[in-house]
């Protein structure tokens, strides 16, 4: 029974999720109408999984397990989020209802799940399934029934393949743009300087080494140490880094490692600048790892400052942003007792964006109409870059913008920055980012 | 890497499966039965002694000591309440109890406190000795771990060996209806077991939980628990210093096939460390009785 | 009649498995397409737990590590299918459903011989460090496709994806799974019952009773040990190519070790030693996560509560009925049909 397992296997495969946001200032896009093949007139139950008042969506996330803590926030506060559009009255007079069931990380569980989710709840659509060694075991199974398979929430580039995955989209950045974006920011503030690659031993960890590489000249590369997030004895990896002499540590890690590489470091009087990819440093959760840690000497909080990474929301710590102001009054009202974090933060948004493509999708929404109507979409929204939506590529957000950590947020620099996961050019992205809409309810 | 540092770090590691697999050999000692809700055990008494440590504020050698205190008496109370029926019956329902408390436990500590991630303090520096230039992979607080483990081997050996409860213990692990007749309250000396065990198993929780960023949530004992009983099959489950060769054993071997092969399966190593090692004492490295029926 | 079916246990078993099988064949009709995915489910695991209550119930052979002969059999039918190794052995006759049934024997046949190969190594160990190494076989085999060495042909942590022939006519999907799973599990209970009742049974059951008179009755006890291994791994097997093709895909993190205490949980939980309780087992253990998500879901609670309701609905069953009811529902069942005899008479 036992989780136990799970720790040592599924837990084995504990890819990181990537899920923390951070900081921003600027975005941009045009309003989009999508396809709406039915406007006008009366409300119909015009898919399964819709009413003429109701529109039943479903997902798999990790409620308990090894990858619970952290990721367990996310779909209640996509819902909080949905309670909150369904309060305002919903889209086009239908109330959203979210059915998340746990899979504890379990891909065997992620397949009874889902088949729970589409055959008895029938559900119009699966929303932001969790991982990608569990959504990896469910994709051929939706595509082959035709359910849309919306804004999975992992960063594998293997989300993007409209051509033999139609119905499936991506929603976060994937690990290689972010790999691509770091390396370049990386050559160009520490021209030439020796870099040492901590990577967990998996896609999120090989794709975003593969970024790196793309823009980290092969020379400059002293050593990529990877670890399994089964096993906690990184010393000797970490002692590996320190003896490359390199005084940058670029790390794929999920923030538990990211915290058990900081701290290894500090054992062994190994002071590097770290850069962090998204998935790994929400101060938040990273603060709190380390606080016990550094009792009497630093407090966590103190650990962290300087440490350089990416994000692709605005930081939830910027109360004077728009969109992090809507999220904390959707935060207030239906789910106070979760700390507001980039977890809290990221399932809001990327329900926000589910809002957008259901909008899209027309009155009497398909599940043909909204993956038709996402493709043709430009959402603008929290987001600091645009998504790369369109026929040809189902891409989530296709860029980021690199920050740093000062105090508990992440403060951004420069502007953000957006890019593919092939071999395209690195590019400024100038819009900025819009204001939230008043009411909290997206006008697409 | 040079060897020298493997060992340690081995040694470091290895010290915390012997510290798991001891709880496990002391329950066996008493019942006869493979408690794999130790795990869950010990994370909620490792939970009790976080919330006075992290949430009250209060000494680390006061959370350690509840810790204890705690292990003693939930031990006692799964002995009595849920173990007592099934002893004697068919050591499988044994198995699927222990587990089915597991989840129990696990469900429960989630109820309590989440399923976040938060850390527990060391109980000394964590800050890798040096000598000249040379770091070593050993710190206080590892030296700490491992004179905890090898100083409850000693005193369990004491106790065992040299005084009359110990004996009154193993005689009603090993012949309960003689030790019954000597007039030996064998119930009591179960019940005792586990106490102990579950004791043992919260010492081990909380010197682990000192270690890295991340055990604290339901179900981050885990891990330790199956290398914890592999290291305790290594060693032959009737013996307190067999569980801690075979965990030592583990964590070298560990450090070794981390560094030459993979840092990816370590738990096919684990297979492969059991399969050579009972292949050649089928009952383990420190069994008296080698039973050997075939 | 029942005069010849009482004298023939052949016979008798055989109309068993027809009637159940027709009995399974009409109730995919009835049921639903999310109740059909459930039973495909619950007839692959049926095919494991009988295959563990041969070794466990019968041959006396306590094994935690089933769960790494379903990873065997589940990989096993994935490379068959992605090398097109069952086509190129059938020399493109173009049946596809020839081409399951060589995917799904040659699961059997590998798991067979590794069964063969751990049961030799098994036969010498006794309790704990039966169980000991059994479950060190179901957390360090499902790791290998981790393995740098190994990360090409077995897919590392993403898997290999399985393309099962389609159905052949307009078959819905989800029965024609329904129905090969079914009749995967009739097929082996079938066997399993034949064997139980033969001269290999009663060796089973004589080794695990007292292995001494059994090898002073002439018995080779470590020769029969193994058989139950080779056995029961070869059923362990077919499920795993069962799953592998209900799941789509095979992933080493589809098999944690919680597969196969579940496996263990099942088998006692439905009745030591009876294929009966195999079944019920199996039942049990892939419906009672499934009603405890459903009552905690249907109540409101807190999100930490809502969250592990049903760990700990599954553990205090588990421990319920343990203590309760040890010797499983096959027991229940039979004192309860004792009694009613008892009152007949």
């Amino acid at each position: 029974m036992t989780r136990t397992s799970i720790r040592l296997f599924a837990g084995g495969a504990l890819l990181a999720v990537a899920v923390a946001a951070c900081g921003g200032s600027s975005s941009g896009g045009s309003p989009s109408s999508g396809s709406s093949p039915s406007s006008g007139g009366a409300n119909t139950a015009s898919a399964p999984g819709i009413t003429a008042t109701t529109v039943t969506i479903g997902s798999h996330q990790p409620l308990t397990g090894v990858a619970a803590p952290g990721y367990d926030e996310i779909a209640p506060a996509s819902n909080a989020y949905f309670q909150w559009v369904n309060a305002h009255g919903g889209i086009n007079g239908r109330k959203i209802v979210y059915k998340y069931l746990d899979d504890a990380y379990n891909p065997a569980q992620t397949v009874t799940v889902v088949h729970k989710l589409v055959l008895q709840d029938k559900v119009f659509a699966i929303f932001n399934g969790l991982g990608t060694p569990t959504h990896q075991q469910v994709v051929a199974y939706l595509n082959s029934q035709k359910i849309p398979d919306l804004f999975v929430a992992s960063g594998c580039l293997c989300w993007n393949m409209p051509s033999t995955q139609p119905e499936t989209f991506g929603w976060q950045p994937d690990y290689t743009i972010e790999g691509k974006i770091l390396g370049q920011y990386i050559t160009q503030k520490f021209k030439g300087q020796k870099v040492a690659v901590f990577a967990q031993g998996d896609d999120f960890g090989h794709n975003g080494v593969k970024g790196l590489q793309d823009e980290v000249p092969s020379s400059q590369i002293a050593t990529i140490q990877y670890y399994d997030p089964t096993n906690t004895n990184v010393a000797p990896q970490v002692q590996k880094l320190a003896q490359s002499g390199a005084k940058i540590v670029v790390s794929f890690t999920v923030p538990a490692f990211t915290a058990l590489l900081q701290l290894t470091a500090l054992q062994l009087k190994y002071q590097p600048q770290l850069v962090v990819s998204n998935v790994g440093s929400d101060p938040k959760t990273l603060a709190g790892l380390l606080t016990s840690f550094s009792k009497g000497k630093a407090p966590g909080s103190k650990l962290i400052q300087g440490i350089i990474t990416d994000g692709y929301l605005s930081s939830p710590a910027d109360t004077s942003n728009s969109w992090i102001q809507l999220f904390q009054q959707v935060h207030q009202q239906y789910i106070p007792k979760l700390p507001f974090d980039g977890n809290v933060e990221y399932g809001m948004a990327a329900a926000y964006t589910f809002v957008q493509a259901l909008k899209a999708a027309g009155q009497n929404p398909t599940r043909a109409s909204i993956v038709s109507a996402i493709q043709s979409s430009h959402f603008t929204g929290p987001g600091l870059v645009p998504f790369g939506f369109s026929s040809s590529s189902h891409a989530g957000y296709t860029g980021v913008q690199i920050g740093v950590i000062k105090g508990s947020a992440i403060h951004l620099l420069g502007q953000p920055m957006t890019t593919d996961d092939g071999s395209g050019a690195i590019t400024p992205f100038t819009t900025q980012q819009p204001a939230a809409p008043a009411n909290g309810i997206p006008s697409n | 890497m040079t060897p020298i540092n493997l060992i340690l770090n081995g040694i470091a590691f290895g010290s915390i499966y012997a510290a798991v697999a001891l709880a496990l050999v002391l329950i066996w000692r008493s019942t006869r039965i493979v408690n794999f809700a130790q795990g869950g055990m010990l994370m909620v008494t490792t939970f009790i002694a976080y919330t006075l440590v992290q949430e009250h504020g209060q000494n680390y050698w006061v959370g350690l000591v509840v810790a204890l205190l705690a292990g003693l008496v939930i031990g006692a109370v799964v002995e009595r309440v849920l173990v007592r029926p099934v002893e004697g019956a068919s050591p499988l329902n044994a198995v699927i109890l222990t587990l089915g408390l597991l989840l129990l436990l696990q469900g429960g500590a989630g109820m309590i406190w989440g399923n976040g991630v938060a850390s527990y303090p060391p109980a000394f520096s964590t800050i890798f000795y040096r000598v000249g230039h040379q770091e070593l992979l050993f710190s206080p607080n590892y030296l700490f771990v491992v004179v905890s483990v090898a100083v409850v081997v000693v005193l369990l050996y004491l106790l065992f060996q040299r005084t009359s409860i110990g004996l009154r213990m193993r005689a009603s692990a090993f012949s309960p209806e003689v030790a019954r007749l000597l007039g030996v309250r064998v119930g009591r000396m179960l019940t005792l077991g586990w106490a102990l065990a579950a004791a043992v198993g919260a010492l081990a929780g909380v010197l682990i939980a000192g270690t890295a960023p991340n055990y604290m949530n339901p179900n981050g004992f885990d891990a330790l628990l199956i290398y914890g009983f592999t290291a305790a099959v290594i060693g032959g489950l009737d013996s307190p210093i067999g569980a801690v060769v075979g965990g030592l054993l583990m964590g070298i071997a560990f450090a070794f096939l981390n560094n030459y092969v993979s840092v990816q399966i370590d738990t096919f190593y684990a297979l492969v460390l059991l399969t050579v090692v009972l292949m050649v004492r089928p009952s383990g490295l420190f069994s008296r009785t080698a039973t050997r029926r075939v | 009649m029942p005069g010849v079916l009482g004298r023939s246990t052949l016979l008798r078993h055989v109309l068993f498995a027809v009637i159940g099988g027709a009995a399974l064949f009409l109730l995919t009709h009835e049921l639903g397409e999310f109740r059909n995915s459930q039973l495909a489910n619950i007839a692959y695991i049926a095919c494991a737990t009988a295959g563990l209550t041969v070794l466990t119930g019968l041959s006396g052979q306590v094994s935690i590590g089933h769960g790494a002969f379903m990873f065997i059999g589940a990989y096993t039918a994935a490379l068959f299918l992605k090398h097109d190794l069952a086509e190129r052995l059938l020399q493109h006759s173009g049946n596809a459903n020839f081409g399951l049934i060589i995917v799904l024997l040659a699961a059997v046949l590998v798991c067979a011989l590794v069964g063969g190969v751990v049961g030799v190594a098994a036969a010498r160990l006794r309790g704990p460090y039966l169980a000991g190494i059994t479950l060190a076989l179901a957390i360090g085999i499902p790791v290998l496709p981790l393995w740098s060495k190994l990360e090409g042909p077995l897919g590392g942590h993403a898997g290999l994806p399985v393309n099962a022939p389609a159905p052949p006519t307009s078959v819905d999907y989800v029965r024609f799974q329904a129905w090969i799973c079914c009749l995967s599990a009739v097929i082996v209970i079938f066997l399993l019952a034949n064997l139980s009742r033969s001269r290999v049974g009663r060796a089973f059951r004589a080794v695990r009773d007292d292995e001494i008179s059994a090898s002073l009755a002439g018995l080779s006890v470590a020769r029969v040990q193994v058989l139950a291994f080779v056995v029961s791994a070869a059923c362990a097997g077919l499920s795993g190519g069962l799953f592998a093709i209900v799941a789509g895909s095979v992933g080493p993190a589809s098999f944690p070790l919680s597969l196969s205490f579940y496996l263990l949980a099942a088998i006692v939980f439905g009745g030591l030693g009876s294929l009966a309780g195999a079944v019920y087992g199996a039942v049990l253990i892939t419906l009672l996560p499934n009603w405890s998500t459903d009552i905690a879901n249907s109540l409101s609670l807190s999100m930490r509560v809502q969250n592990n309701l049903p760990l700990v609905i599954l553990g205090a069953a588990l421990i319920v009925a343990m203590l309760v009811f040890p010797s499983g529902v096959q027991g229940l069942l039979r004192r309860g049909w004792g009694t009613v005899a008892r009152r007949a008479t």
